[in-house]
């Protein structure tokens, strides 16, 4: 399934990972301003696929990627890319969330302070600004200062996606970020997730399929590190035209 | 039976584990203990105070003042670490933040073998080159005259021992912020250099500490090199090229000579006291630093 101008065009991906082959002719566009998700079985190389996105992949020693990843039309992978304003183009939010070693307000204005708002004013509309689509203006106002390492694990997960907003992405990587969440935090992260769609492009990886299908526009369903299936919600999970599709949406491949 | 046998070694070794460890806390309660005793007639003689701020050093006359040789030795351990501490974050950081995998593979050995290098053998390359060079070519600009063999010397070769003690702490240190921290502040649009300096660092101070305190215990008790390098004169120096004379060189030069007079053994047993608690304190902290980093999720 291909679309006229998608903002993730994946072309001919392939990466290595220790003489491993982990991800195999990798061909998918993600669309603007839609939330694709990345459905399959634990080890199928969904992380890994997220991370070629935003070139945090090609940190770790002995991997090999080979074939494009264009964004917008541009080749991050090629020569002349700056890999820190690219970066900036996709928040990221991980597993557990990983507040950085600093305040509430630090962790907001840590990004926008690296692009050259230094302003105290500023920033405090900022902060507040990316706090309160968050949720969490009310709940944090009165400790701005303090370490965000004590907030519940549900408020970090969403101060890590205020941060992210704060450098204003255009797209949003999710990989699993509710896994660690209790379910009213779950909730109100994909509450979010729903509210996000009009304006950014969404990527999230999960291996629950209800939230894939409560979230999603497209499903894309990996297995052994090829992409098996992809299309819109409603035919991936209820007229899945591949045998493997249809063995694990129906559960019984996990 | 065998079972009984193999329930019989379970017991046996995990009881031996346990008095060897016992045995290990014994022996340092035990050395604090006896140095405290021996140093006891000393204490009774004069006022602790009055032993550490007098700076009278005369064993015929019975005095026994420690000021110069404590200044000694932390004129030798600050100029050690001030040296050591911005090369070994420096080192530490290539390593673990940029250095390419078999770069580190190669350099990580090799900073360990450093520190296996016998002091002795430190102390003859201090001699043979940091002395000379330090006496005909940096202190000219700076004194009328200088040996050589002086508080910088010192410093230099300490520097030089504590470097890879710190640089294999900071390594451990380093590894333990996640990577998804990292990955996080990359995310955000951050270079690498900002990543290290905002959050591998802020993250990493009080393992820097510890890995600094560390450095000093070591420093500070370091007795063989720095003895052959110091000039060993019992004064106040008052620049980096005066002789110095740190308590460790003190214990070794004169342990054994002159136990003639009353007081000697006592005094020389006092500032091994003085070496072991500072020492002990150090450690303790640092180790208790890095427990809490280790186990912190
Ligand atoms: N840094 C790495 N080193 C070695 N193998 C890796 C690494 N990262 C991922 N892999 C391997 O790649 C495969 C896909 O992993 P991953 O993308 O994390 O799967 P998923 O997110 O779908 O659970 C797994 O088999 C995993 O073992
Ligand atoms: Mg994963």
């Amino acid at each position: 399934m291909t679309f006229e101008s998608p903002h993730i065009r994946v072309k001919d991906l392939n990466v290595h990972i220790g003489g491993n082959h982990i991800l195999k002719n990798i061909n998918i566009d993600i669309p603007d301003k839609k939330l694709t998700s990345f459905i399959g079985p634990s080890g199928c190389g969904k992380t890994t696929l997220l991370k070629t996105f935003n070139r945090l992949l090609d940190r770790n020693k002995d991997v090999q990627i080979d074939g494009q990843v264009l964004v917008d039309g541009e080749n991050i992978y090629g020569k002349d890319i700056e890999v820190t304003s690219m970066r900036q183009k996709m928040g990221l939010l991980s597993q557990r969330p990983f507040p950085l070693p600093m305040s509430i307000y630090d962790n907001i204005a840590y990004g926008p302070r690296l692009h050259g708002t230094t302003k105290k004013k500023e920033l405090d509309v900022l902060v507040e600004h990316y706090l309160t689509a968050t949720g969490l203006w009310d709940e944090v106002k009165d400790r701005l200062n303090g370490s965000a390492a004590r907030l519940s694990i549900g408020q970090q997960q969403r101060l890590c996606l205020a941060r992210g907003l704060a450098v204003e992405p255009e797209i949003i990587l999710g990989d699993e970020p509710t896994s660690a969440l209790d379910p009213i935090s779950t909730q109100k992260i994909e509450e979010l997730f729903l509210q996000l769609k009009d304006k950014y492009t969404l990527v999230l990886v999960t291996h629950i399929l209800r939230q894939a299908r409560r979230l999603s526009d497209y499903i894309a369903f990996l297995y052994m590190g090829e992409i098996i299936e992809f299309g819109p919600t409603e035919d991936i999970l209820l007229r899945p035209k591949e045998k493997l599709t249809q063995e694990y949406v129906k559960g019984y491949i996990s | 039976m065998s079972y009984k046998i193999r329930l019989l070694k379970d017991r046996l070794s995990a009881n031996i584990f346990l008095e060897l460890s016992l045995f290990s806390i014994l022996t340092v309660v035990l050395i604090g203990y006896g140095l405290y005793y021996k140093s006891s007639p000393i204490l009774q003689q004069d006022t602790l105070w009055h032993l550490l701020s007098s700076t009278e050093w005369k064993p015929f006359k019975n005095e026994f003042g420690f000021f110069s040789y404590i200044i000694g030795s932390l004129a030798v351990t600050g100029i050690a670490i001030i040296i050591a501490l911005p090369l070994s974050l420096l080192c530490a950081i290539y390593i673990a933040e940029y250095a390419p995998h078999r770069i580190r593979q190669i350099l990580v050995p090799l900073i360990d073998l450093l520190s296996g290098i016998p002091p002795v053998v430190y102390g003859v390359w201090g001699v043979l080159t940091i002395v000379p060079y330090i006496g005909d070519h940096i202190a000219p600009h700076f004194v009328d005259y200088s040996s050589g063999y002086c508080a910088l010397a010192g410093g230099i070769v300490l520097a030089v021992m504590v470097f890879p003690l710190i640089v294999s702490i900071l390594l451990e240190v380093f590894d333990t912020v996640p990577k998804e921290l990292k990955e996080a502040s990359l995310s955000l649009g951050a270079t690498e250099w900002e990543t290290t300096r905002k959050v591998v660092l802020k993250k990493s101070v009080p393992g820097i500490i510890a890995a600094t305190v560390l450095g000093i215990s070591r420093a500070i008790g370091e007795t063989l090199a720095v003895l052959m390098v110091c000039g060993n004169l019992p004064m106040i120096p008052h620049s980096l090229f005066d002789s110095v004379y740190p308590l460790p060189a003190l214990i070794a030069n004169n342990y054994g000579d002159m136990m003639s007079i009353p007081m000697y053994e006592s005094a020389l047993m006092l500032s091994a006291l003085i070496l072991f608690v500072i020492i002990f304190i150090f450690n303790a902290i640092s180790r208790l630093i890095l427990y809490r980093i280790e186990n912190r999720s």
